[in-house]
């Protein structure tokens, strides 16, 4: 019972506390003492998902699952960043107290931690994303067919806005005087219009159509409506 | 499976619309690597909102204090680090205080890089404390932009050296969000400027100039704030050269200037890159219609 009943109030007395806080300046510290636990939270929860990951993980490694190494490796990368982080390992010495070994800064690129950071995550991290280039050529070339309007529509707008982010747009049609009759027809003044008309009106229904959503779905969460939350047992 | 011509042997469209990908791979790594080993520059031309992200930052009177948040990772610097560098740049020019932060817990090391390599490279006079303040990272996504809209000491105590707020003098006064005349999100997704619309400026409306920068995937979550809410937006590697050129036509450098002039470094591998993109699709789309009427005329 209390097991229900304790996170219901908690969470209908946060959410109407920030309601208030919103609208009534004299409920503004309410408001801030309640974000201020929520960020506690947030960052509690990054020890939770520390634990996840270590479950998920050990248990492939036991199970010798496929790509088990992986799991390994992700485990010792994650030990050993957490190490150097914590632990300070290799720190350069502080200038105002050398002889405090926690003192000492472990973010530049001579300590382990940093080194890590700049010379391992970063590369890593951008060369995953750069892949991408390699694998939307490859798509681009054998999915996007001009098979039906609609898909007619799409290529043209992706033609556009290809050609007008880059120098291109200018080179083929910047010669037409901004305010001629055929300014239209300028690369640039193309992207505005697909970006400032038509893709702006769209995400504008959209954007509208989530906040309804998340207004109707924050009152029922508050008024205890809406417990999906809630773990069953 | 290949359409045949009359003597057995694939046609050549045929074998072109089934091109081992490898080929794809090769043509897009050297349109890119070729504009950067040939350094390819070409010319760019400030577009709108590159020009009102530049004149958000030139109307702020000279000396205010502006925060600028990294809310992006290094998967992102490529397309975010050009632009953070010039507007780091720019506000440090324009005799700008600027606070340091991060909604992403990677961006504090972007923002270290930016102080590194661009602040006290160009304005070596600034001193920590009183010029610049680097608040760093803290959990809660926008939580924390909430929080800070009314009270930004009870959000950070501290610097990322620990020192308290009440001891820098820069930020010994700032009590929420409104205290700042600018804020500049350069943003990757989530946490980030989208957010800063929600729960900064919705808070205090008209308290403070919001501009931000952004990557090219997540700009159509931005479109419908600007002008309104976001009075300029900086849009993916164009948005970056675009800003880079009216910054350094204003505010130029003598020595190390490409630090300020990554954006339009990019720009050559892109032309390149996106040229190949139109390319592939026109081949694919030929392939596509040479197979159908082959198979059709049989």
């Amino acid at each position: 019972m209390l097991q229900r009943t304790i996170p219901i109030a908690i969470l209908s007395l946060s959410g109407i506390i920030l309601m208030l806080a919103y609208f009534s300046p004299l409920t503004t510290s309410w408001g801030e003492t309640v974000l201020g636990w929520f960020n506690v939270l947030a960052a509690v929860a990054f020890v939770l998902g520390a634990g996840n990951l270590l479950r998920v993980n050990l248990e492939r490694i036991s199970a010798q699952r496929s790509g088990w190494a992986y799991s390994a490796i992700t485990l010792v990368s994650f030990f050993a960043m957490l190490a150097f982080g914590l632990l300070k390992l290799g720190a350069v010495p502080s200038e105002k107290h050398p002889d405090k070994h926690f003192a000492g800064a472990y973010e530049g690129p001579t300590a382990p931690y940093g080194w890590m950071y700049e010379y391992v995550l970063s590369p890593l991290t951008a060369t995953m994303f750069a892949m991408l280039a390699f694998y939307v050529a490859s798509a681009a070339f054998r999915a996007f067919r001009a098979k039906n309007t609609e898909s007619i529509l799409l290529l043209g707008t992706a033609f556009i806005i290809l050609i007008a982010q880059t120098a291109a747009g200018m080179f083929l049609t910047g010669w037409i005087p901004q305010d001629s009759v055929f300014a239209f027809l300028r690369f640039d003044s193309m992207k505005i219009a697909i970006t400032e008309y038509i893709q702006t009106a769209g995400m504008r229904a959209i954007t509208i159509g989530i906040a309804l959503g998340v207004a109707a779905t924050s009152l029922r969460l508050i008024l205890g409506v809406d417990k999906s939350y809630l773990s069953k047992s | 499976m290949h359409e045949h011509n009359g003597s057995g042997s694939p046609s050549f469209l045929a074998r072109l619309g089934g091109i081992d990908r490898r080929w794809i791979f090769l043509a897009m790594g050297l349109s890119i690597a070729l504009p950067i080993l040939l350094k390819l520059r070409f010319p760019e031309y400030p577009g709108p909102m590159a020009k009102a992200t530049f004149d958000a930052i030139e109307s702020v009177p000279e000396g205010s204090t502006v925060l600028v948040a990294f809310d992006y990772d290094p998967a992102s610097a490529a397309e975010l680090q050009p632009m953070a560098n010039a507007m780091v740049h720019h506000c440090a020019s324009r005799g700008h205080k600027i606070v340091f932060m991060a909604l992403w817990p990677l961006g504090r090391q972007l923002a270290d890089k930016a102080i590194e390599e661009v602040l006290l490279e160009f304005h070596p006079g600034l001193r920590y404390g009183t010029d610049y303040v680097q608040l760093g990272y803290q959990a809660g996504n926008e939580g924390v932009i909430k929080l800070m809209a009314t009270n930004v000491p009870e959000q950070y105590k501290t610097d990322t050296k620990g020192t308290p707020l009440a001891s820098l003098p820069l930020v010994a006064q700032i009590k929420s969000t409104a205290d700042f005349a600018l804020i500049a999100s350069i943003s990757a997704g989530y946490p980030g400027a989208k957010e800063w619309v929600q729960f900064a400026e919705s808070a205090n409306p008209e308290a403070f100039k919001l501009v931000c920068g952004s990557t090219g995937v997540q700009v159509s979550q931005l479109l419908p704030y600007y002008p309104k809410q976001l009075d300029g937006m900086l849009v993916a590697v164009k948005g970056a050269a675009e800003y880079e050129m009216l910054v350094e036509g204003k505010y130029p450098v003598e020595k190390n200037a490409e630090r300020l002039g990554q954006g339009r470094v990019r720009m050559g591998p892109q032309l390149v890159a996106h040229m190949l993109m139109i390319g592939l699709i026109i081949l694919g789309n030929i392939a596509m219609v040479a197979g159908r009427s082959r198979g059709g005329a049989r």
